[in-house]
Parts: structure tokens; C-alpha cells; sequence
């Protein structure tokens, strides 16, 4: 910008002579003048010229300076056009008057020539600045806009919409600094993400590409919640800049096994509400935030809880407890849970998005409020869908593995979803991947937990138990030494039908499978579920010996049939 | 002003005081104490006494600072947190990466 930058200038003056001496000084600067006579004159120059800055005359026939300099204004919109105001008049006041009326400034008279070239100058650059601006924004918001559109196309492959959840995303900006995910895992079972980007818009959207396309592809893989977040932290770590990094809840809910599995790091307490005691439990963040730190310092903890149907969890970003009201104050944490305990509407969800609208009021949001609920719910495990579209190819016709994992595998590895890929060669047996992950992953608990392990699964029968048996789980596995888990799979043709075969093996003192064998599948007890769950898929379950050894086998549906 | 700095007489340590809101406007001015500050410091003090909120930006920063000052093998404290800032802190699970007194 130079100071011999040419501008349009109007000015409006009745008194013939000033505006003639007015003139002649913007003239000789270098600038394009455009005289008027009255405020109207002037309106409707502006209109059709669109001159960069206004010199307009206070008092004035016909239309008076302040009622000119509101219209234009009120015309330029958005754009920025410099109104100084020519006044004679001294009194405060009308000084005051010109300014509130959308005067930018004024020059006194008699004119001085100095003055006038100094204040077209100032304005001169404001303008240009303005403009400069403006064309960034745009520019941002188109760039926006593009951004969005890649990421909804990435997010919109999970199932938020599944029966069971309820959310509510309300973005700042274009963006949202939130990021809500969902996915289905080969079980049926719902993988749920929550994360808090530092910061909102561009960056936010950039780090949830990646961070979404692990989450889904993990998730419907049948990969561990553990997995998943050490697989999403180096991720981050990776890609974000120093300083920039992701808070984040990720659960997973079993409808098999009525179970919650969930990892909170840096987001405040969330609510996992038990419907039977009407209690709200917080759930607290238990590690650093994602993407701060590398892999080998980040080491999930995941808390375990046993989930009764109606049970519910709700998750939330801290755009709630820092949500205020017309007086500036933060909705907080005490506020939020006040309203959970002492509600009188049915659902917490609602009750928690009408308190928060209700206390903000018409104020405007700071940060993003993002609210979601999942419900523990019946499903019903045929209904499922399988994972994956049709086959192209016959497959494999004979086929078989055997894979045996010692100790230290066990410790550290999670062969399932391994497993089901292999699995998945095989047309017929890929329709139906849902339920034979479910059968697979609770013939490889059986042989692990209580074949291994030499937990009993009794002690599940109580909500205490539950988490004592988990804990106790985790630590058993920590300090294994020995032990193994055999698992055999044999694609055969037999009896005019394929079949596979699967036989699990493990290094345990086996269990009393016969009577075990008798408890139904509507048996509301939490131990003892999974043998009946394995018969009611398979067309065949053997054990032999002393229950540490069991063989399944499937045979291929007819077609139409399921499994 | 939001952030001052004092150095130790021996020029080995740096004490970083936050004033008021520690947010997103205060990242320059964080940034340029810490980025100016002489190389011989090898232990940062970020005196938190007078600061009365802290947000995500803010934790950012401290990260920025942490990498920095050597990252793993950086030794910084954060001293004088009132309760609203720990209890960021604390959530954050930041005591793995900073001393919180």
C-alpha cells in the first residue's frame, strides 16, 4: 500500500463554497471526487458509485449527515466505508451525535490541508486491510466447507444412527472440534469414540481423518478396545504438531455378554447410570489425552463394568461445563450432576440438553456441546447383519490351520480378529462373520480365562465380583508363565454340505461342562453364558476330556437359511 | 501483561508467572518467553498462583514448552495451582508429564 493510492471520495456539502474548496484539496491529493448537495444526493450517489470513503456535512437540507451516514451504512453492509463527518459544530454532543450515527471520524472547519490528507491516507489503508481480510475469510470458509464435506463423507460410514443411541452435536464454526464416532463390531456389539480436538476448524478435521479411519476399520475388524487406542494415540502422535492433541472416551458395549468396557483420557467424568439402583456412577479419565505421548509411554487402563439392560452411558465433551449463562457464569461440573440426581424427567439425556439450552439461553456457545447416550438393550444376535459384501470367488474348498499361541502370546495378543480373517476366505462362512466372531470369542475366553487362567467364572455373579473378576483377569494374564491355547480350524466337505470345523485346546484343568451345558440361554445368570451361546450357533458341540477340549462344528446353510 | 518470566541469579533456572485467564490469546507471549530465554536454564518454574482458568490451548502450550525444554528429559514444575486448575490437570493425567506441586 503506498500513500499515493487513488480513491473515490464523495463529499457532500450544501454550502457551495465549501464543498468547492473541500474538492479542490482531495482533487489535488490525487483523488477522484464525487460532490453532492444534501444527505438524499449523497444516499444515492453511494448507491450507484460505491465511492471508498464519504465526507459528509452535518447539517444539511433535504437529508441531515446523521440519517445519510446510518443509510449508508446500513447499505454497505458488511463492507467497510470510512464516514468522516464535516462539522462546524463544537459542542460534545453533536460530536458525540455524529459517531454513534456511524461517523468514523470528523473534520473540523476550517479545513486544513494537512488533516485531510493525513485522514485519507489512514482510511485509505484501513480499507485496503479491510478488504485484504475479507478475501481470507471467504477463503477460509470455502476451504471449510471442502474440508467438512471430506470429513462427513469419512464419519458417515459409522452407525450413530443405530437403535440404542441418542446424540447431539451442535458445531461452533463451520467445524466442530468434537468428533462422535460409531461402530458396529463382528459380534454385534457397538464401539462408541468421543474426542475433543485442541482447538476447532481446520486442524480438528484434519486429525479425525485418521483418527476415524482406524477407529472404523479396528472396530469392525473385532480388534480389543485396548488395541484400538494405542492404534489411534500413535496415530495422532504421528500426524498432530506438538501441542495439538485429542481428548477422547472410547467404550465398548457388549450385548452378549451385558458388559461396558471404557477408556477416558482427559475428558471430564463421564455418567454410566444403572437403572436398577437409580445410581450415577462417574466414570474418570484415567490417562493422558491422545497423540501426546509415543507409543512406548502410553498403556490404556480400561475400566470394566457389568451393564444391565437399561443401563445407560452418557458421554459429553467439556462444551457443557463450560457452557454460560447472560451473566458470563460456566454452567460446571456440580451443575451437571445436581441436574442428573435430582431430575425430574425420565431421561437423563433430555434432561441434560433442556438444563444446558435452558441456562445459556440465548448467549452464544463457546465451545462445541456435544452429548450422546447409549443404551444396554436386547439384541437379537440373528438379526444381525453380516460384515462385508458378497463373495466373488468359490474360496478355498479344503482348508485347514492350526495355530497354537504359548504364554507369552497370550500376555500380549489378541488372536481373534487374526482368526476371523482367515476365516473369512471362505464365502459361506464370511455371511455369517458376525456370529462366528461371537463363537469364537467366547470359545477363546473359555479356554483362556478359565482354562489358563483357572478363573471362576462365579465369582461374575455379582456387580462387585464383576469388576474383582476383571481385575484379577488382568493380573493373571500379567504374570502368566505357561500354558497355551490351541485352535484348530478344518473346512471339509461331508455328508453332501461343507462344514467347518473348529476345535479349541487349552492347557487348563478343564471345567464341569455337563452341567454347565444344561443352563439355558435365557438364564439371566452373568457366568455360564457362553457354552449355551456356542450351542445355539453350532450344529454340533462336542467337549471331551475333562472340559479342555472342545469341538465345534458349523455346517454351510442351505440357501436363505442362516446359520 | 499475562506472562512474565524471572531468571535465577545463576541463569540455571526460569520462572514463568501466569496471570488471569491462561488461554489461546496468551500463546505468544508464552511462547516468546521461553523461546528467548537464555540456554543455560535447565529447570522451569510455571508459577500458576495468579491464574485463575486454564484451557485446552493453555495445555498445549505447556506441551510446546515441555518439547522445548528437551521433552523426556525436560524438568519443569507447575507450582501454586488453585483448584480449578489442578482439577484440569489432573484430569489430563499431566502429573505423567509435568511436577505438579
Amino acid at each position: 500500500m503506498t500513500d499515493s493510492l487513488k480513491l473515490k471520495v464523495l463529499v457532500a456539502d450544501d454550502s457551495e463554497t465549501d464543498r468547492m474548496i473541500l474538492s479542490a484539496i482531495v482533487r489535488q491529493e490525487g483523488h477522484e471526487v464525487l460532490p453532492a448537495k444534501n444527505g438524499k444526493e449523497a444516499v444515492n450517489i453511494y448507491r450507484s458509485e460505491r465511492p471508498d470513503i464519504v465526507l459528509l456535512d452535518a447539517l444539511m437540507p433535504v437529508m441531515d449527515g446523521f440519517e445519510a451516514a446510518r443509510t449508508i451504512k446500513a447499505i454497505a453492509g458488511t463492507e467497510l466505508v470510512p464516514i468522516i463527518f464535516l462539522t462546524s459544530l463544537q459542542d460534545p454532543q453533536s460530536l458525540v451525535r455524529s459517531l454513534e450515527s456511524g461517523g468514523d471520524d470528523f473534520l473540523s472547519k476550517p479545513y486544513k490541508r494537512v488533516i485531510i490528507k493525513a485522514k485519507l491516507t489512514a482510511f485509505g489503508r484501513m480499507r485496503s486491510m479491510h478488504a485484504a481480510i475479507q478475501a481470507n475469510h471467504r477463503q477460509l470458509l470455502i476451504e471449510q466447507q471442502v474440508a467438512k464435506r471430506v470429513f462427513d463423507n469419512v464419519a458417515h460410514q459409522g452407525c450413530l444412527e443405530s437403535a440404542g443411541i441418542r446424540y447431539s452435536l451442535s458445531p461452533l464454526s463451520v467445524f466442530n472440534g468434537d468428533t462422535l464416532l460409531a461402530q458396529r463390531r463382528p459380534d454385534g456389539g457397538l464401539s462408541i469414540f468421543l474426542g475433543d480436538f485442541t482447538g476447532h476448524g481446520l486442524p480438528a478435521a484434519i486429525g479425525a481423518m485418521p483418527l476415524a479411519e482406524t477407529f472404523y476399520g479396528m472396530t469392525a475388524k473385532g480388534f480389543e478396545l485396548e488395541d484400538i487406542v494405542k492404534e489411534i494415540n500413535l496415530k495422532l502422535n504421528n500426524v498432530l504438531p506438538m501441542g495439538v492433541f485429542c481428548c477422547a472416551a472410547v467404550a465398548h458395549i457388549d450385548f452378549i455378554n451385558k458388559s461396558l468396557r471404557i477408556w477416558v483420557g482427559g475428558l471430564p467424568d463421564l455418567c454410566f447410570w444403572r437403572e436398577s439402583t437409580k445410581e450415577a456412577v462417574a466414570v474418570a479419565s484415567s490417562g493422558l489425552p491422545l497423540g501426546i505421548v509415543g507409543a512406548d509411554k502410553f498403556s490404556p487402563k480400561v475400566e470394566q463394568y457389568r451393564m444391565d439392560d437399561g443401563d445407560r452411558l452418557l458421554f459429553w465433551s467439556d462444551g457443557i461445563h463450560e457452557a454460560r449463562n447472560s451473566e458470563g457464569e460456566l454452567f460446571g461440573e456440580e451443575r451437571l450432576w445436581r441436574l442428573i440426581r435430582g431430575r425430574e424427567e425420565d431421561s437423563i439425556f433430555d434432561a441434560v440438553l433442556n438444563g444446558v439450552n435452558e441456562y445459556i439461553g440465548q448467549n452464544d456457545r463457546e465451545d462445541d456441546i456435544t452429548l450422546a447416550e447409549v443404551t444396554m438393550q436386547n439384541v437379537d444376535l440373528r438379526s444381525m447383519r453380516p460384515l462385508g459384501g458378497g463373495a466373488a470367488l468359490e474360496g478355498v474348498l479344503n482348508w485347514q490351520q492350526s495355530t497354537t499361541f504359548d504364554a507369552k502370546s497370550l500376555r500380549h495378543y489378541n488372536p481373534l480378529p487374526l482368526m476371523l480373517h482367515n476365516l473369512s476366505e471362505i464365502p459361506w462362512v464370511r455371511q455369517a462373520s458376525g456370529e462366528l466372531y461371537t463363537m469364537l470369542a467366547e470359545l477363546y475366553s473359555n479356554a483362556l480365562e478359565h482354562g489358563v487362567l483357572e478363573l471362576d467364572s462365579q465369582l461374575k455373579a455379582s456387580t462387585e465380583g464383576f469388576a474383582t473378576y476383571y481385575a484379577e483377569r488382568e493380573q493373571r494374564l500379567k504374570d502368566l508363565k505357561s500354558g497355551f491355547v490351541r485352535i484348530s480350524f478344518a473346512h471339509q466337505f461331508e455328508n453332501d454340505t461343507f462344514q467347518l470345523v473348529i476345535e479349541v485346546e487349552d492347557s487348563g484343568n478343564g471345567f464341569d461342562w455337563q452341567s454347565t451345558l444344561n443352563n439355558s440361554l435365557e438364564n439371566k445368570k452373568y457366568s455360564g453364558r457362553g457354552v449355551p451361546l456356542i450351542s445355539a450357533i453350532a450344529d454340533k458341540v462336542e467337549y471331551q476330556g475333562n472340559g479342555n477340549f472342545v469341538r465345534v462344528t458349523l455346517r454351510k446353510p442351505e440357501d436363505g437359511d442362516s446359520i | 501483561m499475562t506472562i512474565s518470566a524471572t531468571a535465577a541469579n545463576d541463569q540455571s533456572q526460569m520462572t514463568i508467572t501466569v496471570d488471569g485467564r491462561f488461554d489461546f490469546s496468551s500463546h505468544q507471549e508464552f511462547r516468546q518467553v521461553y523461546e528467548n530465554a537464555p540456554k543455560t536454564i535447565k529447570r522451569w518454574v510455571v508459577d500458576m498462583s495468579s491464574a485463575t482458568y486454564l484451557d485446552s490451548s493453555a495445555l498445549g502450550m505447556l506441551l510446546l514448552l515441555r518439547d522445548h525444554a528437551g521433552g523426556e528429559n525436560s524438568d519443569i514444575t507447575i507450582s501454586g495451582c488453585n483448584n480449578d486448575v489442578r482439577k484440569i490437570l489432573t484430569i489430563s493425567n499431566f502429573g505423567q508429564l509435568f511436577n505438579i506441586e
